[in-house]
């Protein structure tokens, strides 16, 4: 213990650890891209519409009409008729499990990929 | 103190192990106060200095003796800090609790190729994962809590090493024999 050398096992835990690090950046990190959309509105889902076409959605919400588009494999809140405008402030959503709520017109809208990744579990 | 004043005391039997334990939990508990009022980027991040304690503890004594210290310092800080029961100590209580199941079973490999760094180390991880179950299953139960998951663990990695390699400088200023006599 009192030599001040590293020892042989503790480079290769420390190296392990770092190839262990490094692989839950890599595999946690995963910036997945989006297949589809989905809208809601209240408790009911709204739309479904794939990501790969453009388009223009305007829902009727009970505070007035939001305006969603979708753009090159991206969705934002282009307008809504709320004070806050912290959804239309969210910008460009692209990754798969992203979401966006606007809670006073009680629309929101969440990036699915092939399947749904979790996004919370119940017991 | 007189005879009368004497009996008024509550004579609590103490032994040399015992202000042992106490002494080396009172350096734990200070650094552990030392830490807390050093602001942090990300909460859950911090050097965990206090754990140099545990590791010296561990190499010079034995581990009931760093469990001791260990754990008296979670609970001691958290009532100096105003914290004890709070969501704070139950994650400082299961990350203790999970590092010190970490260095019960690393303080069986051979002193010859791992030094305190390694158990610095998988003790950091350990700690880490301990408080990601108490966040995962009880604070955040979201799992975009494992986006933080890459971020806690280098940074468990980083002061992991530091922290081994701080204990083994202390290590080597304290050769053993100064304190095997003691107890």
């Amino acid at each position: 213990m009192k030599s001040t050398k590293p020892l042989w096992g503790d480079i290769l835990v420390v190296l392990l650890a770092l190839i262990f690090v490094g692989y839950l950046f890599k595999s946690l990190w995963h910036q997945e891209h989006a297949a589809k959309l989905q809208i809601r509105l209240g408790d009911k889902i709204y739309a479904t519409y794939s990501l790969d076409q453009n388009r223009m959605v305007d829902i009727q919400g009970p505070i007035g009409l939001t305006r969603i588009v979708i753009a090159n494999g991206q969705v934002r809140f282009a307008s809504s008729p709320c004070t806050n405008q912290y959804c239309v402030h969210q910008g460009w959503l692209s990754r798969k499990g992203q979401a966006a709520i606007c809670l006073p017109n009680q629309v929101s809208l969440e990036l699915l990929g092939g399947e749904k990744s979790f996004d919370s579990l119940n017991y | 103190m007189t005879n009368l004043q004497k009996n008024k005391c509550i004579d609590i039997q103490t032994t040399a192990d015992d202000h042992r334990i106490a002494k080396l939990a009172a350096f734990a508990i200070g650094l552990h106060l030392l830490e807390a009022v050093l602001p942090s980027p990300l909460p859950g991040v911090k050097p965990g200095l206090a754990n140099i304690v545990t590791l010296f503890v561990l190499y010079r004594f034995d581990f009931a003796t760093a469990a001791w210290v260990s754990l008296l310092r979670v609970f001691a800080s958290s009532l100096l800090l105003g914290n004890f029961l709070s969501p704070t100590f139950a994650l400082s209580l299961s990350g203790a609790l999970l590092s010190l199941a970490a260095l019960f079973l690393t303080q069986y490999l051979p002193l010859k190729y791992f030094s305190a760094v390694t158990l610095s180390v998988l003790a950091a991880f350990a700690h880490m994962v301990g408080q990601l179950i108490i966040v995962r299953f009880w604070l955040i139960p979201h799992t975009g809590v494992a986006y933080l998951i890459p971020v806690f663990m280098a940074a468990a990695l980083v002061f992991g090493v530091v922290n081994g390699l701080l204990t083994n400088y202390l290590l080597s200023l304290n050769p053993p024999q100064q304190h095997q006599d003691k107890g």
